[in-house]
């Protein structure tokens, strides 16, 4: 592992922390471990798109409206992260992860160390790259869904309560 | 016209008395955020330049970069509707409804369909609107306007909203707490998402290249709108395209710091749509969503309705770069007070709503609220495109002022020999020739001052051109500061370290003497030659009534009066902040390039100047130092010089002299020039005071100063004295008739 993703690493697990989200790591193999223990079911899931990193049983891959209504967690990849900001990009697929990442109360993001980029620079060199040739879309997510509109500063508006990253390393 | 002007305090003393203290402490939340998430940015003055250099380009490029949008939307799979006009974007967008045989449409929050005001049009179509935005949704259950284009129900107090959701729901256990009232909201919309035929948004930017639209979001409705329904619908404005992805980077970064001092919204949606995510048809909830027949449609509506034209418009142009961020709102102190249902027109508030309602809806939306920008111009720095917020609201009032007052005209018209062609009011043209007035009143002094603050004249100025009754009028002093420095025995030095002119601004000429004696003992304490030779007043006063041509006239005067001493060597010091904004900033759009720079290059602001001598060796010692144990200075700095980044200077040479400083941290006194004077303003001049009295008299120091005439006459007004300039505690002792 190079210094820079070392560094990049663990200024994001730094800013994510900040907005009080839990990051867990987890080798390959783990993952699965790992996300049976973060969920709350019931759990609505896309398919992670890694070798040999699997979504544990339970988690529900092909979901229906109801599924999505009804599950208290939904798990999804991540296909990038900014490690200045704490954020993550969660990309929109035909498979649903962005619906199923969005509805729970939870919403569990598995991510690969490798694919911390440091800063907003970085990580807008790449959605050009990628928005250009697949014209996908995808959001930059940072912290759980917040509003200040009712008062005082709410977690948990229309988006999930909480967020739980797994970084396999 | 005085009955206008009190139906106008009596709308502002309303909304101060219902809604300033929730506008108030939501915005200065806001504003102390935007500094300490700015203040993180290593880069942030580049991040700056870089968003602005983007704007630019794409507002030149505009024509072309719609295009090339178009193009790249419809490769994509969706359709551009360019709209002329509000009535055009509202035809397009209710035949999609119809096409679509939709019942509903679930918005997130867009202030170009607000300026459109197209829920109402919908509604009267048949098609019902939700706005999904929790804040958006409050105002909809309400039937109330936005206060603030970014947070815009921040007018409404937590128990304001839980009584409202009561009354209206009679939910089983009445609501109460933010957690309690967010969860309410939470499900009652999504039942109304859940059921949604179309689903609309706004656009914060779109870029040429891909037909991505980025939108800058923290609830996470905006997501749902997009992905529940089958059919999108984008409203926004034309000057929202960008040309590329990779310059959504400085924005992303800018926008949420800038508006609500969050370093990032909680999502930033890239969406190139019809996006590649399937519906979520609940109306079938047991088929898996991935294998829907999905045909997702995507209409992007672009609106022009006056933007072309403001581009064309040299003056007006720059407020297409506004990204409507909302920091220009949050750090007006004007705008803490009082919020954008005093300080906003039919669709927009805050500073920048000026430019926004002159170019959409016209001059008469702009008219109404313009004045509340004082051009204290704090809101420039603050302000991620650079735009000069103060110069578009100058100008908009230079075209506003057509004649008014006919009748009344003539009782200033003597006082007012101003090179207007267009008539401005009579209460503008009055604080617009103040030079005039100062010139007559010295000389008539102190008769002047106590016929005009006894209570008939006292009175017939109110009447008539809208002075504040409460107020104390300026005292012109018999004796002016030039006349003072003409009569003095003193032999020049023969070999100064510098030579100086020492600009006799009006109100150190004519009202605040003191201080002028004071800079020159001081100047000359510390080697330096100094001359005060007759030049005419700035045209501050002029341009802040919006009397642009009367302005410039000033501006070359001036000009011609202190070229030739930059030309022989001389620097040019300035007591008054205003006036040294004005040479350093407004003169450039007044006067020639050569001019301009020359007199910028070489004006220096007092304590600027002083404290340059001190760096290069002069000695403090013949100023008036701090006694030895720790005497103690609150110092309220001026707008404009803060703005300009000078009060750094005051500070370190107080504290050179040995001198214990408390700093206020308000963003200006309330007074701003002419403002505070004028009757419909006043209470709200006093309210914006508050804050700064308070900070004051917190501070309980032996020594209150102020750098700004304006600062002197509101902190007077506040405290019940006038504190003195920074060089007047400063200078050694000496004659002071
Ligand atoms: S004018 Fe500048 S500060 Fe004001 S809303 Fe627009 S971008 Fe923000």
């Amino acid at each position: 592992m190079s210094n820079q993703h070392a560094n990049s690493h663990n200024q994001f697990a730094a800013q994510v922390r900040s907005y009080g989200v839990e990051l867990t790591e987890a080798s390959p193999g783990a993952v699965a471990d790992a996300i049976a223990s973060a969920i709350d079911p019931p759990a609505v899931g896309t398919p992670l798109p890694w070798d040999g990193v699997e979504l544990p049983d339970g988690v529900e891959t092909d979901p229906t409206p109801a599924d999505i209504e009804d599950a208290a967690t939904g798990v999804t990849a991540a296909s990038l992260a900014v490690a200045d900001y704490g954020s993550i990009v969660l990309r929109m697929d035909d498979a649903g992860s962005e619906p199923v990442s969005l509805f729970g109360d939870l919403h569990v993001a598995v991510l690969r160390e490798e694919d911390i980029v440091p800063d907003m620079e970085a990580a807008f060199e790449w959605f050009g790259e990628q928005l250009r040739e697949t014209r996908d879309s995808a959001v930059v997510a940072t912290g759980p869904s917040a509003t200040a509109d009712m008062g005082s500063l709410v977690q948990g508006a229309h988006g999930p309560k909480r967020v739980e990253v797994i970084v396999v390393r | 016209m005085s009955s206008e002007r009190d139906s106008k305090a009596a709308h502002i003393r309303h909304i101060m008395e219902t809604e300033g203290d929730a506008v108030g402490a939501n915005t200065r939340g806001f504003n102390d955020g935007r500094y300490e998430s700015v203040g993180e940015l290593e880069d942030y003055d580049a991040l700056k330049d870089e968003a602005r250099s983007i704007k630019e380009d794409a507002i030149e490029r505009l024509p072309h970069l719609v295009d090339e949008l178009t193009e790249t939307v419809e490769e994509n799979g969706g359709t551009v509707y360019l709209a002329e006009d509000a009535a055009d974007a509202n035809e397009y967008i209710a035949e999609v409804c119809t096409d679509n045989e939709a019942d509903r449409l679930v918005k997130s929050k867009s202030m170009t369909s607000e300026e459109i005001e197209i829920n109402e049009h919908l509604e009267r179509e048949g098609v019902e609107v939700v706005e999904t935005d929790l804040g958006e949704w409050v105002l909809q259950v309400a039937d109330e306007a936005p206060s603030h284009i970014v947070a815009p129900a921040i007018h409404k107090s937590r128990e304001g909203i839980a009584d409202l959701f009561n009354e209206q729901f009679d939910p089983e256990e009445d609501l109460e707490t933010a957690e309690e009232l967010t969860a309410f909201a939470r499900e009652q919309l999504g039942e109304l998402i859940r059921g949604a035929d179309v689903g609309m948004t706004g656009a914060n930017f779109i870029t040429a290249d891909s037909g991505t639209m980025a939108l800058v979001t923290s609830e996470g409705n905006a997501r749902k709108t997009v992905a529940v329904p089958e059919t999108q619908i984008a409203v926004a404005g034309v000057e929202k395209v960008v040309p590329s992805v990779e310059d959504l980077q400085p924005f992303v970064e800018l926008i949420g710091r800038s508006g609500t001092g969050q370093d990032i919204t909680s999502y930033i949606s890239l969406l190139t749509p019809p996006v590649n995510s399937p519906t979520v048809d609940f109306d079938d909830p047991d088929t898996p969503v991935a294998d829907g027949d999905d045909d997702r449609e995507f209409h992007l509506v672009l609106i022009d309705n006056g933007r072309m034209a403001m581009r064309e418009d040299e003056e007006l142009r720059e407020t297409l770069y506004c990204i409507r961020c909302s920091a220009c709102s949050n750090t007006c102190a004007n705008f803490q007070s009082v919020g954008g249902h005093a300080f906003g027109g039919e669709t927009y508030s805050g500073g920048i709503a000026t430019g926004w309602e002159a170019g959409v809806h016209g001059m008469d939306a702009a008219a109404e609220f313009n004045d509340l920008c004082t051009g204290c111009s704090r809101c420039v720095e603050a302000c991620p495109v650079g735009i000069d917020i103060p110069w578009i609201n100058t100008v908009v009032r230079d075209r506003l002022n057509t004649g008014t007052d006919p009748e009344l005209e003539f009782l200033v018209d003597g006082l007012t020999p101003d090179t207007e062609t267009s008539g401005p009011g009579i209460q503008k043209r009055l604080f617009g020739n103040f030079e005039l007035l100062a010139k007559v009143g010295s000389t008539v002094a102190p008769v002047s001052n106590w016929v005009a603050n006894a209570g008939p004249v006292s009175r017939v100025l109110q009447r008539a051109a809208g002075v504040a009754h409460d107020r104390d009028l300026p005292a012109f002093q018999r004796t002016t500061f030039r006349e003072w420095f003409e009569g003095r025995d003193r032999v020049p030095p023969i070999d100064p370290d510098r030579r100086v002119v020492l600009y006799p601004d009006l109100y150190t000429n004519y009202i605040l003497v003191n201080r002028g004696k004071a800079a020159v003992r001081a100047l000359e304490a510390l080697g330096v030659e100094v001359l005060v030779p007759p030049v005419p007043g700035s045209g501050r006063a002029p341009l802040s009534q919006g009397m642009i041509d009367t302005a410039r006239s000033k501006a070359e005067r001036v000009a011609e009066a202190l070229g030739p001493y930059v030309a022989d060597g001389y620097d040019v010091v300035v007591i008054e902040p205003s006036d040294l904004a004005m040479f350093r900033g407004d003169y450039e759009r007044l006067l020639p390039e050569e001019s301009f720079e020359s007199l910028a290059e070489h004006s220096y602001e007092i304590l600027e100047y002083v404290y340059g001598l001190l760096t290069n060796g002069a000695d403090t010692d013949g100023l008036t130092l701090a006694d030895g144990d720790g005497e103690t200075v609150a110092y309220h700095a001026h707008c404009q010089q803060r703005t300009m980044g000078l009060d750094e200077y005051s500070v370190a040479v107080l504290d050179a002299c040995g001198y214990d400083v408390t700093t206020s941290d308000v963003e200006c006194c309330g007074m701003a020039g002419s403002f505070g004077y004028k009757e419909q303003y006043y209470e709200l001049a006093m309210d914006v005071g508050s804050t700064l009295e308070e900070q004051l008299r917190d501070a309980d120091c032996d020594h209150v100063i102020a750098s700004g005439t304006s600062c002197t006459d509101q902190i007077g007004d506040l405290l019940g004295e006038e504190p003195s300039h920074v060089i007047e505690l400063l200078a050694p002792d000496g004659e002071t008739t």
